[in-house]
């Protein structure tokens, strides 16, 4: 795996990872993507920050900042998921999501 | 104005599909939302092209805007239905422009496209065929839109409301979290203003709160009824969702949107500017 590549993310191409908190993954619904969920980003309070839909892949992401952040994931016909996740400058969380 | 006569249900929405008088349009933040799948009928509208002047940062002009419409195919008595990604926020934008250029009736989807898809609703790829009209706009309303001067302005006089996020305001990041930071010269807020999250105003499938709790919700956060009141965020989308809820649902007279916003505030020299959670001194 070269350098810097991230296992089910996004390609990171273009993107200045030394000056961003990114946090992506992939929405999955019984191992396939989930390209039709949305995923919203809560900070550390629970307040709204941002929303985004997945795409074809079921991916998304987010240029957050540090702190621990909350995934809420909705998706046609399934439960609300919630994950906590850590974010900081120059790194890329990567989450799994499930529905 | 009203809920009853700013917005429509999905169902409503299925219920008129066939509807001539009925035009739904889609104004998403992704411009290639539509040309994946949107509500039969549907036109689609490009906020950075179709909505924006090419060269200067300004809206297309009133003969543009009518020449628009004519060739999409919408007419002055039409009933425009709007929807969009993002719970709605580019379509509460474009809802906000069709006022400012006199259309009488807009309306918007409540939930927007993202209810349609929680929903399982029926999406197609099939393209609308609309014959053109002969639209004509009304000189802009500039009783809806706030330009710099009267932001500055209205500062320690009248309500100015910042709609983006606790991070945005505070200064700790400088553009929605789903993008890239960038943009405005300096983070922060304009001093006095409210903090009202644009989101408290929605739940989490995209549809507005009641009106109970909307009115509350503003309350709390310093909103005086009987002020003149401002509302922006960064480039004048979500805050077009604010004075939506604002002047539409909760009847408010006087409300305009500032849709040069932190983009063009956070830019200019000399402004005050206050950092922090809490809004500042005028």
């Amino acid at each position: 795996m070269a350098c810097g590549a991230v296992v089910g993310g996004r390609s990171l191409e273009g993107v200045d990872v030394t000056k961003e908190a990114i946090i992506q993954g992939q929405v999955t619904r019984s191992g396939e993507p989930v390209g039709n969920a949305y995923v919203r980003l809560l900070d550390s309070t629970g307040e709204f920050t941002a929303e985004v839909p997945t795409d074809d892949a079921g991916q998304f992401r987010f240029f957050a900042g540090n702190g621990r952040w909350t995934l809420r994931t909705l998706a046609p016909r399934a439960e609300v998921v919630d994950r906590t996740v850590a974010a900081q400058v120059g790194a890329v969380a990567e989450v799994a999501i499930s529905v | 104005m009203s809920r009853e006569a700013t917005l429509v249900t999905a169902d409503w929405v299925e219920q008129n599909l066939d509807n001539d008088q009925v035009v739904l349009v889609e104004v998403d933040e992704d411009t290639t939302a539509y040309d994946k799948g949107h509500i039969q009928g549907a036109i689609k509208l490009d906020w950075t092209t179709d909505l924006q002047d090419q060269v200067r940062r300004d809206f297309v002009s009133k003969e543009q805007f009518e020449a628009l419409l004519s060739q999409r195919g919408v007419g002055n008595d039409h009933t425009v239905v709007l929807y969009g990604g993002n719970n709605n926020w580019f379509a509460a934008y474009a809802y906000w422009y069709f006022k400012l250029y006199g259309h009488q009736d807009v309306k918007l989807l409540d939930g927007g496209r993202k209810k349609w898809e929680l929903d399982s609703r029926e999406l197609t790829t099939d393209l609308p065929d609309r014959a053109p009209t002969q639209y004509v706009a009304q000189q802009q309303d500039r009783s809806i839109r706030a330009f710099r001067d009267e932001v500055v302005a209205a500062i320690g006089s009248q309500n100015l409301v910042d709609v983006r996020s606790p991070d945005e305001y505070a200064g700790r990041l400088l553009a929605p979290a789903h993008l890239p930071q960038e943009q405005a010269q300096r983070a922060g807020h304009i001093p006095t203003a409210a903090s009202v999250p644009w989101s408290k105003a929605a739940n989490d499938d995209g549809t507005f709160k009641s009106d109970d709790e909307l009115k509350e919700i503003y309350s709390e956060a310093g909103v005086d009824w009987g002020k003149d009141t401002i509302a922006y965020c960064r480039i004048g989308e979500r805050s077009s969702h604010t004075w939506f809820v604002l002047k539409e649902l909760l009847g408010q007279q006087n409300v305009k949107n500032y849709d040069g916003s932190w983009t063009e505030y956070g830019s200019l020299v000399g402004v005050p500017v206050v950092l922090g959670d809490e809004p500042g001194e005028a």
